[in-house]
């Protein structure tokens, strides 16, 4: 199998502080993926570095099936390179409609003067539609995105995230604030994701983990501590002592 | 048409212009007060430009009042220099030998920078005797203004507070420069005469209303453009970039091109705006483009509802009116007995206070009466 993505020894400090410290990290083109660790291990660090917010000291980020790097490129052309990101907290843009949302989203070309010759056709106007289904949100198409509840905003962005095709998902604590049903749900849909692209999924609930019944990784002070099931990384004497110790 | 306020706006516009210019001809209006109704809808125009960078954008420019400004002194520089190649020409003529193409060159100098002690003519008017170069100057000279300005601003992350800072520096700087009398623009003189159109022998009755018309025509055209930016997936993403940029990056939208784009829009829209004002004001100094002219822009904005272009077009009209009335000695003043209440004074304080108020109380301003916000 390729990798999609490829980190290869990076590092990074802010202020001294060492937040990934030879990193180093690959990825299928289709695989789904936990990164777990405990608090400050670097995993919003390292998903800051993937999508061109922060910039490493050192090391390398490649990208694709000609890999390219990724360190060079703002964060709108990572992100129009493929890769997708979601925020532990829900970020959508509350004052506009659920289906501005998910038209603002949708694949196609972003360029200013592109986008104000702009005009939505029929099958990009069923496309949103077939999203907001997908997600639960096709009553609510009209509604301002401000007054949805938590959970229905968490998965307007997962509809926005669909919306931009991605071929890398990066989820940040998808499972956070949901009911029990929602987890469900968002279990599914995210093994249903990874068939066809890469989705990794950062989480510290154990228990959300062990549903997705996936590779995982474990971060600790900024770099990878253990890798392989869920079974194998929670018999590591030093993952145990990681998150046990102390 | 998907915006019945565009609709709207554009028939009470037509309906204004119209009204004034019947009245006009009837005398019931003087012509210096049908310059002040063409000088306000200018105002509105630059009111528009800036709640399209400032209400939708959320880029709260201090500056816009200097590409204003700017495209005062491009159309200036042209009625000041062929007006005065027109004296110069006539007063020549009454000399034995034909004057030579030098010696107009040397009059039209003189003339022109006498009152700063000079008669050569600067480069930077080195196009000044052309209409069409120097219409193309107004559009290119404050527009590529902001290009650079914007570029090195918007490449550099420079958002919030620290942007306003920096458009107010821009506009301060170009104000001292203009304030030099070697910048070749008069210095504090500025240029004046303005008023007066080369070529066209009709009284000022009659300019003032054809420049009335002019000032309608653009602000409808205006209006036309902003309502189409403001509205579809463009308008979706500027204001989402308002809201949270970091979010449309990660959308794959390149967030620095959008602000550049509109930042330079707005400023071509407020160049235009100047260059149908100044002929109405007649005379035009490096002191507009203080940076308290720009402050006044988004005062109007504020009071009159960011975020709706028509609440920015009353804003300005209603601010900029009251405030020509008040500081024009036609409010009566207050007695108190122990102080007397001179609007003149005061009426700062009352605009201030209302901003204050309007901020605090009524975020939505004026344009929140009319309509449901965004």
């Amino acid at each position: 199998m390729s990798a999609l993505l490829e980190v290869r020894g990076v590092s990074v400090s802010f202020d001294g502080f060492r937040a990934i410290n030879n990193l180093s990290f690959a990825i299928g083109t289709a695989e789904l993926r936990a990164v777990i660790g405990p608090n400050g291990a670097g995993k919003t660090t390292f998903m800051d570095i993937v999508t061109g917010k922060t910039r490493p000291d050192s090391g390398e980020v490649l990208f694709g099936e000609v890999p390219r790097s990724l360190l060079r490129m703002s964060e709108a052309q990572i992100a129009r390179a493929g890769v997708g990101r979601k925020f532990q907290r829900p970020t959508v843009f509350e004052n506009q409609s659920v289906f501005d949302n998910i038209m603002m989203a949708l694949k196609k070309p972003r360029g200013p003067f592109s986008v104000l010759r702009f005009r939505a056709s029929k099958s990009d106007r069923t496309r949103v539609r077939e999203l907001a289904d997908e997600v639960g949100l096709a009553p609510h198409l009209d509604r301002i995105s401000g007054e949805l509840s938590h959970g229905q905003k968490q998965w307007l962005e997962i509809g926005m995230l669909l919306a931009q095709e991605p071929r890398l998902l990066l989820v940040d604590e998808p499972a956070a604030g949901m009911t029990l049903g929602e987890r469900e749900h968002t279990t599914e849909l995210l093994t249903r994701l990874a068939r066809t692209r890469a989705v990794v999924v950062v989480e510290h609930d154990m228990e959300f983990v062990r549903r997705l019944n996936c590779k995982v990784t474990v971060l600790h002070e900024g770099s990878v501590l253990a890798e392989g099931s869920l079974d194998h990384v929670t018999a590591d004497a030093r993952v145990i002592e990681v998150y046990l110790g102390r | 048409m998907r915006h019945p306020s565009v609709l709207i706006f554009l028939s009470c516009l037509a309906l204004f212009t119209v009204a004034v210019t019947v009245m006009a001809q009837a005398g019931m209006v003087s012509t210096s007060f049908v310059k002040t109704l063409g000088m306000t809808l200018c105002l509105c125009l630059v009111a528009l430009a800036m709640d399209l960078i400032w209400g939708y954008a959320g880029i709260l420019s201090l500056g816009h009042f200097a590409f204003f400004g700017l495209g005062g002194y491009m159309i200036g520089m042209w009625l000041m220099y062929a007006r005065t190649e027109g004296i110069v020409v006539q007063s020549l003529a009454g000399s034995p030998l034909p004057a030579t193409p030098e010696e107009i060159r040397q009059g039209i100098g003189t003339q022109i920078f006498g009152v700063v002690g000079g008669s050569d003519i600067p480069w930077v008017w080195s196009f000044a005797h052309s209409l069409p170069l120097q219409l193309l100057l107004v559009v290119l000279v404050p527009g590529l203004l902001a290009l650079v300005f914007g570029w090195l601003a918007f490449r550099s992350r420079v958002t919030g507070v620290y942007l306003s800072i920096l458009t107010q520096a821009m506009t301060l700087a170009l104000a001292l420069y203009l304030f030099q009398n070697d910048s070749g623009l008069r210095g504090n003189n500025g240029l004046s005469g303005l008023q007066n159109i080369p070529g066209v022998t009709a009284g000022q009755d009659r300019v003032s209303v054809w420049l009335l018309w002019a000032s309608a025509l653009a602000l409808g055209l205006g209006y036309i453009l902003c309502s189409i930016m403001v509205s579809g997936k463009f308008g979706s993403v500027i204001r989402a970039i308002r809201d949270d940029e970091q979010r449309v990056r990660f959308l794959g939208y390149p967030v620095e091109g959008y602000k550049l784009f509109v930042f330079t829009l707005t400023a071509i829209i407020a160049a235009i705006a100047g260059a149908l004002y100044y002929p109405q004001a007649g005379i035009i100094n490096p002191t507009e483009l203080m940076p308290i002219a720009s402050i006044y822009l988004a005062v109007w904005v504020a009071i009159g509802g960011r975020g709706r272009l028509y609440g920015a077009v009353i804003g300005a009209a209603v601010v900029s009116l009251l405030s020509s009335w008040f500081t024009g000695g036609r409010a009566p003043s207050i007695p108190l007995g122990f102080y007397t209440i001179n609007w003149v004074d005061w009426w700062q304080v009352l605009l201030g206070l209302t901003f204050v108020l309007v901020t605090l109380l009524a975020p939505g301003g004026i344009g929140a009466l009319f309509g449901r916000g965004r």
